[in-house]
């Protein structure tokens, strides 16, 4: 288990973090969102005990980070942010010197350094400098060294950083396997990567804790949540289709896309408009392509509580 | 103790995956015979020993030491690769230990090759070879003082740059500290006892006793001390300031 008790750092200036608390239990996957310089990061430094809090405390599976940091460290995989690494350094050694501080020995040794770099397709870089890798190789390095050791928690900052589409998918494919006998922790500020991964998403915004909630749930806070979207098929059709849809009593507005010929309608507070727009559209004979109920859109939700 | 080990195994490597280990052991060989033939006379002073070769080592070391511990700690900072170590299960004095100790069996190694000299001398005549050991020990010991200081002074910055200017001017009071311009200066008003003391902080004092063949106690704790100091200051500084 992680939990964080009114957790702070302040630097001289400048709060980074403010008074949060959190748990993240086995099983959970956590997302950390917030815009750049909201206190990610020094968030995970401070669990993964590289940065000293002001106040508050961490702890790892029990473990205080500052109190008892071997123990905390034993059980935590740490991605930092950028992973960085030993540049001059072979991809094998580099892996071989973070098995070695993990104290894998013999066979398991052996058996989790194979699983690593066929896990995260790495056999082709091994006898490669870490300085000469491309960005996805380096990340996927960091990633390697996380979890040599299987550890119960790991805490990720920024695993999908520079990498593309396919490489994304494969360390998303991995957090999902991990997941369900793990706690994870990974901070993005990708949205689509909480969908992908998380079960739950907490935002922070200038330090503090602003939304703590599942994905799904965060999506509902937007006024996209069960809205309707439609599109038509004669672009002649639009300001008649906006002016029945507005019409509408559940419907609190209408926003219009001429680029694309289509109409969202946004509804009241916990109003389901589809039957009714549905029907609209067929008894007033307006042709569509594509009629579908919106789930709520994480970017507008984030943009509406860090702004 | 055992991540003391490992630590220093890939610090050792990496000196010698990079130019940079050749280069100064070259410019370290070049440097160390260049004053002992030019400006330590060892031809014309007609005796068969090598102290013309040992009296240059400490104004060598001030100059290419601290240019090996700049980065020992400044480094790891900059490229954010101390994130990494500090997030490992390992003390923080482990990993000082073990990247102080590669430092320095990488400058021994480079001492070590200076080994012509000593074949040269007992070709030419017949030295002190007990002398010649011990004065080998002295300027090791000395290195590792330096060693120390620059550590210690690389561990306070993320600058390689400044931390190479504070690691050649402490090392540079900490030689200076016995010679009379530093004695004499503090003579006129200070109490006879701190004046003894900051003569005996000197390196010169304790590198020339061990290298005229004299194995003292006193010395070998003087370095010991110093070495110790220094190392646990390093320690301190990296705890202080793990992130910044």
């Amino acid at each position: 288990m992680i939990k964080t008790e009114h957790l702070s750092k302040r630097y001289e200036t400048v709060t980074a973090v403010e008074d949060v608390t959190f748990e993240v239990r086995p099983g959970e996957v956590l997302g950390f969102l917030g815009p750049n310089g909201a206190g990610k990061t020094t968030t995970m430094r401070m669990l993964a005990g590289f940065v000293t809090p002001t106040a508050g405390k961490a702890f790892i599976c029990g473990h205080d980070v500052e109190a008892e940091p071997l123990a905390a460290k034993e059980r935590l995989g740490y991605l930092p942010e950028g992973a960085p690494s030993y540049g001059e350094m072979r991809v094998r050694r580099f892996l071989e010197f973070i098995a070695d501080l993990r104290r894998l020995e013999g066979s398991r040794r052996r058996q989790r350094l194979d699983h690593v770099i066929g896990r995260l397709q790495l056999a082709s870089v091994l006898e490669q400098s870490i300085d000469t890798l491309s960005k996805g190789f380096r990340r996927r390095v960091g990633l390697a060294q996380a979890i040599i050791h299987d550890p119960p928690v790991l805490i990720l900052d920024e695993p999908t950083d520079g990498l593309d589409p396919n490489q994304k998918f494969e360390v998303r494919a991995l957090i999902n396997e991990m997941a369900p006998d793990k706690i994870i922790v990974i901070s993005t500020h990708i949205l689509e990567e909480v969908d992908a991964v998380c079960n739950r998403a907490i935002i922070i915004a200038r330090g503090r804790i602003v939304a703590d909630d599942t994905p799904l749930k965060l999506a509902a806070r937007s006024r996209y949540y069960n809205a309707v979207s439609l599109q038509l098929e004669r672009p002649e059709q639009l300001a008649a289709a906006r002016a029945a849809v507005a019409a509408l009593p559940s419907v609190a507005d209408v926003e219009v896309s001429e680029r694309d010929v289509r109409l969202t309608a946004l509804p009241r507070a916990g109003a389901a408009i589809l039957p009714a727009v549905a029907e609209l559209a067929s008894s007033k004979g307006f042709a569509l392509k594509e009629l579908h109920l919106e789930s709520g859109r994480l970017d507008e939700v984030f943009r509406s509580i860090t702004a | 103790m055992r991540n003391v080990g490992i630590i220093l195994r890939r610090e050792l490597a990496s000196y010698f995956a990079t130019p940079l280990a050749y280069v100064f052991i070259l410019i370290f060989l070049v440097l160390a015979n260049a004053f002992t033939f030019y400006l330590g006379g060892f031809y014309e002073r007609g005796q068969a020993d090598l102290e013309p070769f040992f009296a240059f080592h400490p104004w060598l070391y001030l100059f290419l030491i601290p240019a090996i511990s700049m980065k020992l700690w400044a480094e790891e900072r900059k490229s954010g690769s101390i994130e990494l170590l500090m997030t490992q299960p390992v003390k923080i004095w482990e990993a000082v230990l073990g990247k102080y100790f590669a430092a320095w069996i990488f400058i021994a190694i480079a001492l070590a090759l200076t080994f012509p000299i000593w074949i040269t001398v007992n070709y030419l005549g017949d030295p002190d070879n007990g002398t010649i050991i011990a004065a080998y020990l002295g300027s090791l010991l000395l290195a590792g003082g330096f060693l120390a200081v620059g550590s210690c002074m690389s561990a306070l910055t993320r600058n390689q740059v400044v931390a190479f200017i504070l690691g050649v001017v402490v090392c540079f009071l900490f030689l200076l500290a016995g010679y009379p311009m530093v004695v004499n200066a503090f003579q006129s008003w200070a109490p006879q006892a701190l004046v003894g003391a900051i003569a005996s902080l000197s390196f010169l004092a304790h590198f020339q006793s061990i290298s005229r063949g004299v194995l003292e106690a006193r010395d070998l704790l003087y370095f010991a001390m110093l070495i110790g100091f220094f190392l646990f200051a390093t320690t301190v500084a990296l705890d202080l300031r793990r992130a910044d």
